[in-house]
């Protein structure tokens, strides 16, 4: 475990049975500052999530009067309850689940189909579509905008859920495609020509061979992709006019609008809501989330 | 086989949909904007011809250099802040946790994963002077140091920026950085160490420079993200106190959104899509020059 250090040290003797206190000790001051690092890394990682999480149960007058270390005397459950009543955490969490469900099947759909016409078929000008969707990575959510804005309210689709849909989906677009196109880069032309042979049509090389082999792919940029919808604030902040279609980053964004002074409490439960439930898909599928987050970094 | 892998039909119903979606939501408004750019007005009060009024007003906007100054001030503060952070991870993982490094790896990437808005929330509850105390200013207390109103001051505001979002974000950087010290061949440290590199020495002189690569890469992803700082900001401090901490992000949002000022909205936006434009091809030229020679 700590190569680096026993390395520069005098190999132990190892003669005698019993270790020698003194030994000992110098083996544990030389593990010391390693275990004073993670230490420190575990209570920073781990404490406000741990006080955020305590604090959900504690009373209004708790918060006022009781010093922040102090653990909540009773279990306030009502914190929740009035989360998802006077919060209305419940109908934001539905309008997100409305959303990106539905725009994470469509970028899925579109996305791997793209990927595979850009990367296993042969034309001219597929080099120069893909440079089109990479183009898209880098723009700022705040130059389409306004237009988005503009084009929503013309067609009447404001006061619905579908701007947030069309928007995502799109949004979604440029990273799956070049994420998918680089997996069908990996796998070898000749399976493709292969099932030609055998003539298979395009649509089945795609839906039967392509698609089968890079099933994990695909569910890796979903993955990512509902992350970054998930948590998504610019695009459901700006096409949500009403609190009926808020999404749950935008509800809790304007939580305390809902009572007339800070209710520490539900607002901690709301909180809470968020914050574990991303983390419990995360830690089902923590080797998955973070392989597909770093492979699709270049989002930024 | 040609005709089957060369199917144009088949091509148009694969790419098309996704290309139309693409096209229509993100290219279309890209250049629709940049049109906004020339008029005044919104779509409630209609749109007037302005030339190139919209531009010398962002050059003679002292509101609007302040978020520019700040947007950069925050990309490169940040961009240090997690690189240096996450390399430092990554080498304890390397060279320190070795095979045990799996857990502490996963736990410290987890804030990547939660949304920024109850991060955020949280962070200014964690921060708090009153009427909560919160556990930094009661840490402060503790030790007999009055209660600081963090987000009150300019510069507070901006550290307690920075501190939640390298929270966030140096795990995500440590699992980037150690995914280049991996691939780093273990003979070639090996043979350092016989050579009698070790410690600062052989971070220095060995593993700094092979792994320069991913080390400029994660730079670049690091500005091009930071750059574009919004959720957090917006969250936290809300541009306050007063626009001290308002970048050009939060900034176009209010003209276009508060003031419903479509044109010069959209000049913002425009600008920081140059910005980010330039940064990335200034970097990604100097970090090929570089590459070449490594």
């Amino acid at each position: 475990m700590t190569d680096i250090i026993t390395e520069s040290g005098r190999p132990e003797t190892t003669t005698t049975a019993p270790p020698r206190p003194a030994a000992a000790v110098t083996r544990f001051l030389r593990r010391l500052p390693l275990r004073i690092v993670i230490a420190f890394v575990l209570i920073i990682e781990i404490y406000p999530l741990f006080w955020t999480l305590q604090s959900s149960f504690k009373t209004q007058a708790q918060f006022l009067s009781d010093p922040f270390w102090k653990l909540p005397t009773t279990l306030e459950f009502s914190n929740y309850v009035d989360a998802f009543t006077t919060g209305q955490m419940g109908q934001y969490i539905q309008n997100s689940v409305l959303t990106v469900f539905p725009s994470l099947a469509l970028i899925i759909l579109f996305g791997v189909a793209a990927g595979f016409a850009l990367e296993v078929m042969v034309w001219k000008g597929r080099g120069t579509v893909l440079l089109i969707f990479l183009a898209g990575i880098m723009i700022p959510g705040q130059m389409i905008l306004l237009p988005l804005f503009t084009i929503y309210f013309q067609t009447q689709l404001t006061g619905t859920l579908w701007p947030l849909i069309i928007t995502y989906t799109a949004t979604g677009m440029p990273l799956t495609v070049f994420m998918m196109a680089t997996y069908f880069r990996a796998i070898p032309r000749e399976i493709f020509e292969a099932s030609t042979l055998d003539g298979a049509s395009i649509f089945r090389s795609f839906w039967s061979v392509g698609f089968p082999m890079v099933r994990n792919a695909v569910f890796t940029v979903a993955l990512v992709q509902f992350f970054f919808l998930w948590n998504d604030l610019l695009i459901a902040l700006t096409f949500t006019n009403s609190q009926s279609l808020q999404t749950i980053q935008v509800g809790l964004l304007n939580f305390t609008g809902n009572y007339g002074q800070v209710a520490y409490g539900p607002l901690f439960a709301a909180i809470c809501v968020s914050v574990f439930g991303t983390l419990i898909i995360y830690l089902i599928l923590n080797q998955r989330v973070m392989k597909g987050l770093t492979a699709g970094s270049v989002k930024g | 086989m040609k005709s089957v892998l060369g199917d144009k039909r088949a091509i148009v119903i694969l790419v098309g949909p996704a290309l139309l979606v693409y096209s229509l939501v993100i290219l279309v408004p890209i250049f629709w904007s940049l049109g906004y750019t020339f008029f005044n007005g919104s779509i409630v009060t209609g749109f007037t011809f302005a030339g190139f009024d919209n531009f010398v007003k962002f050059a003679l906007d002292p509101a609007a250099w302040k978020a520019f100054g700040f947007t950069i001030k925050y990309a490169v503060v940040l961009t240090v802040g997690q690189v240096v952070l996450g390399y430092l991870f990554a080498l304890l993982y390397q060279f320190w946790l070795r095979k045990g490094s799996a857990t502490i790896r996963t736990l410290v990437f987890f804030p990547v994963v939660l949304p920024t808005v109850a991060v955020a929330l949280l962070f200014q509850k964690f921060f708090e002077s009153a009427p909560q105390t919160g556990p930094v200013n009661g840490l402060l207390n503790a030790f007999g140091i009055a209660s600081v109103d963090w987000f009150g001051h300019a510069d507070s505001a901006f550290w307690v920026i920075v501190i939640m979002d390298i929270w966030r974000s140096m795990g995500f950087y440590a699992v980037l950085l150690y995914a280049g010290l991996v691939d780093i061949p273990d003979d070639i440290i090996e043979s350092a160490r016989i050579d009698g590199a070790s410690g600062w020495r052989l971070v220095r002189s060995i593993v700094i420079p092979l792994s320069l690569p991913v080390l400029l890469s994660s730079v670049i992803f690091s500005i091009n993200g930071t750059i574009k700082v919004f959720d957090s900001v917006l969250a936290l401090t809300n541009g306050g106190p007063g626009n001290a901490t308002t970048p050009l992000t939060l900034y176009m949002y209010q003209t276009a959104f508060t003031y419903g000022d479509y044109g010069y909205g959209s000049t913002i936006a425009f600008m920081l899509t140059l910005l980010c434009l330039v940064v990335t091809i200034f970097i990604f030229r100097s970090t090929r020059r570089d590459l070449t020679k490594g």
